[in-house]
């Protein structure tokens, strides 16, 4: 606030409340014994001049005196804090911090027992819901089933590992994959070879001559990383490319556009967001949606 | 109308009142106890309502409390039925149709409300009839108030204050009872082992009930109650008005037993003053109609009870209206009244109906926010909505889901949710669709849950489906 505003708001408050005080002070008086009128006439009826009731009287003075009490204890009068040191984030946070006590307790009940334990337990399910939704939705979709870029976490196909581990480590450092641009080593017919390997490593329809080509140069450039049998490594969050469930699309041309520009997949840091037991809790949610026992 | 019919308004006001201070302090009532028809009348119309009053908390239904509003689970339970908030816009109508009863009512008969079945005049009257038991008539209660403190005033004042207290705890008590089971609350007060709040309000409750219906009385009736003050505006020609019969009674005054009235120049009010003597708000019915008057038809049957001692005919002071006032006859059908009734059984109908189909299921439908839509390996188009089930009854349900407005469409999800008795559940599932040749890129869908076992229990809310164009 500049000073000009906060001045303008000090010396409006001052004239407000010197007014009215002086307008209930100033029209004070005892009694009108003599009849007196304001000399306000309407259809012949006259309005007496009487004094106000006592207890109104009473209630105007304690009002202003309450509304000076309240100006010193808090933040009213331009920029003047207020005796009290009040201030909205304050209350925020006051309030932010009441509810996280009370419902870290109710999550750190369950931060003691093992992940396999209580993913299928209701509570839990019902608490993992709602973080789910609040935090993972946006990309994993509110049934977790993920979309264009962003894995399945009902399907049981992992990148990184769905052991309770991984998906914790997952949730608390993040993950980072990298998928090499093979476009200027392979060129347009190491690509159309390469396609069709893949094709048939799916049992889809593909050109033999084009994929026992492609299989050769698949052992020399991605078996690092893919394994021989293309099953994927989940260490280094390399996918099975045997199993039809594709990330980004698994039409010709989409694999033909992965190998050409290469993907980059990133799923981000929870641990600076969430607490240690929320993640807990996320994790148990994650891992009881593809283990479906007790469901 | 005859002039000599008329009353004069400045007649009407005592020369006093005009000195009278505007802050004065309020002059105690001491009213006559009277018995009539239509004090009979008052008894067979509030026994019954005190009985449900301190009865209906103790009706079980279904093993639970008949009527109960549970306002920390935020549900009301009444009879079979359990209303929840979002039930409250049947509860918002239910007031209205209540208070348009009120008024439909006070068009025919004026303020039978206050002098009949209002609260706070029926709780005044139990407290009155206390007052009476331990103090005595009017006579003895002035005398005793005006008598020096002795054992006996103490004595006689314990017990009016300490009988006020047991009813106003038990009106107390019984109210709480409403809002928390009363078979746990009154063996916890009874033994002081009672949450804060349930405390908390039944001294509340109680202490209310002591002050209005023992110290406030009229007072509420005059000053507090917004009803008295704009009840006249319902008022008509035909309106049934407690009136004094100015043209039979005037002028007043005392007599022999076997005077001729006609020959001492008088009407036939023998100016007794008992018709001041019983009013509960202390007003002189004989300066006509009043808004401190609540029609409590004490005065009538005071007046009765002289009328039939003189041996006059009765109702010099009656239920009448300004039309039979003035001469004329009473017009019961007429247009005003008609329409309220006309009206207010529309309204009840619509009420009644909507109670009857209303379905103790809802679904909210909410569309992922953060893909539009998702394309799947094989080409289908995919949308992802979180559906909130709320089972508004007493049993667990399986409900079946299913979509209409989608050809060859997959639910890929949970399509029986089970959701348990007064609980709400949230399920995601996705659509799966074939891509279409869809002209817009948001047609609109519906979803039907429906519960198993009762096909009545089915909701159909709609929603959209989105496709890349």
């Amino acid at each position: 606030m500049t000073s000009f505003w906060s001045n303008w708001i000090i010396i409006l408050t001052t004239i407000t409340i010197v007014g009215i005080t002086w307008l209930l002070f100033g029209n004070r008086k005892k009694d009108n014994a003599e009849n007196q009128t304001t000399g306000h006439v309407y259809d012949g009826i006259e309005e007496y001049d009487n004094p106000l009731p006592a207890w109104w009287f009473f209630m105007f003075t304690v009002t202003i005196i309450w509304g000076l009490g309240y100006l010193v204890a808090y933040p009213g009068m331009g920029k003047w804090e207020g005796l009290l040191g009040w201030t909205q984030q304050g209350q925020h946070d006051a309030e932010v911090a009441k509810a996280e006590e009370r419902y870290r307790a109710m999550r750190d009940r369950y931060l003691a027992l093992p992940i396999e334990e209580i993913a299928f337990d209701p509570a839990v399910k019902k608490m993992g819901q709602r973080l789910f939704g609040n935090h993972c939705a946006q990309c994993h979709g509110a049934d977790a089933r993920g979309a264009y870029g962003f894995p399945n976490l009902t399907d049981n196909d992992w990148l990184w590992g769905g052991s309770p581990e991984a998906i914790k480590h997952t949730l608390n450092y993040g993950r980072q994959a990298a998928m090499p641009a093979w476009g200027p080593v392979l060129g347009d017919q190491g690509i159309k070879e390469m396609t069709a390997y893949l094709l048939r490593l799916n049992n889809r329809s593909a050109d033999p001559a084009l994929a026992e080509a492609g299989k050769q140069k698949f052992g020399m450039l991605c078996a690092a990383c893919h394994q021989a049998d293309g099953t994927g490594n989940q260490l280094v969050g390399a996918p099975n490319l045997t199993n039809g469930i594709w990330l980004y699309g698994g039409s010709e041309a989409d694999i033909a556009h992965t190998l050409r520009v290469g993907r980059n997949g990133m799923m981000p840091l929870q641990s600076s967001l969430l607490s240690e037991d929320k993640i807990h809790i996320l994790t148990a949610y994650v891992y009881g949606l593809s283990n479906t026992q007790g469901n | 109308m005859n002039d000599d019919q008329r009353i004069d308004l400045t007649e009407a006001i005592p020369a006093e009142v005009a000195e009278v201070d505007l802050y004065q302090k309020r002059e105690k009532i001491y009213t006559r106890k009277i018995e009539g028809f239509f004090q009979r009348l008052r008894l067979y119309t509030g026994w019954p309502l005190l009985i449900g009053y301190f009865g209906l908390p103790w009706l079980e239904w279904g093993g639970r409390q008949a009527i109960l509003f549970d306002l920390p689970a935020r549900k009301f339970h009444i009879l079979g039925m359990t209303f929840w908030p979002q039930d409250f816009s049947l509860l918002a109508f239910l007031l209205i149709i209540a208070a348009y009863a009120l008024f439909a009512v006070t068009v025919v008969a004026g303020r039978v409300w206050c002098g009949y079945t209002c609260p706070q005049t029926v709780w005044t009257a139990i407290f009155m009839y206390l007052e009476q038991r331990f103090e005595g008539s009017r006579n003895q209660r002035i005398k005793l108030d005006k008598a020096p403190w002795s054992i006996e005033k103490v004595w006689r004042k314990g017990m009016k204050h300490s009988s006020w207290m047991v009813v106003a705890f038990m009106t107390g008590m019984t109210f709480v009872g409403y809002f928390y089971p009363i078979k746990q609350l009154v063996p916890e007060l009874a033994t002081f082992s009672t949450g804060f709040w349930q405390a908390a309000w039944t001294v509340f409750f109680t202490l209310a009930t002591y002050i209005n219906a023992g110290w406030m009385r009229e007072q509420v009736c005059k000053y507090m109650c917004p009803y008295a003050r704009f009840q006249s505006v319902m008022f008509d020609k035909d309106t049934l008005i407690v009136s004094y019969n100015h043209a039979r009674g005037e002028p007043r005054g005392s007599r022999k037993h076997d005077a001729d009235p006609k020959e001492l120049g008088l009407g036939e009010c023998i100016d007794c003053q008992l018709c001041v003597q019983v009013c509960p708000t202390g007003i002189d019915i004989r300066e006509g109609l009043q808004y401190e008057c609540i029609g409590c038809a004490l005065c009538i049957d005071a007046c009765n009870s002289i009328m039939d001692k003189m041996q006059y005919p009765r109702d010099l002071i009656s239920y009448t209206s300004e039309h039979e006032l003035a001469g004329g006859k009473m017009h019961w059908f007429r247009p005003r009244i008609l329409g309220y009734a006309a009206m207010l059984c529309i309204m009840m109908s619509v009420f009644a109906y909507n109670l009857i189909n209303r379905v103790p299921l809802e679904l909210t439908v909410m569309r992922d926010r953060g893909d539009l839509y998702v394309q799947t390996n094989d080409g289908r188009i995919e949308n992802i909505y979180t559906l909130h089930i709320v089972n508004m009854t007493d049993q667990q349900h399986r409900y079946l889901l299913s979509v209409e407005g989608l050809d060859d469409v997959l639910i890929m999800g949970n399509r029986e949710p089970l959701v348990p008795a007064g609980e709400d559940l949230t399920v995601s599932l996705r659509l799966n669709a074939p891509s279409g040749a869809s002209a817009t890129a948001s047609s609109p869908i519906h979803f039907n849950l429906t519960a198993e076992d009762n096909p009545q229990l089915s909701v159909r809310i709609e929603s959209r489906f989105m496709r890349p164009l």
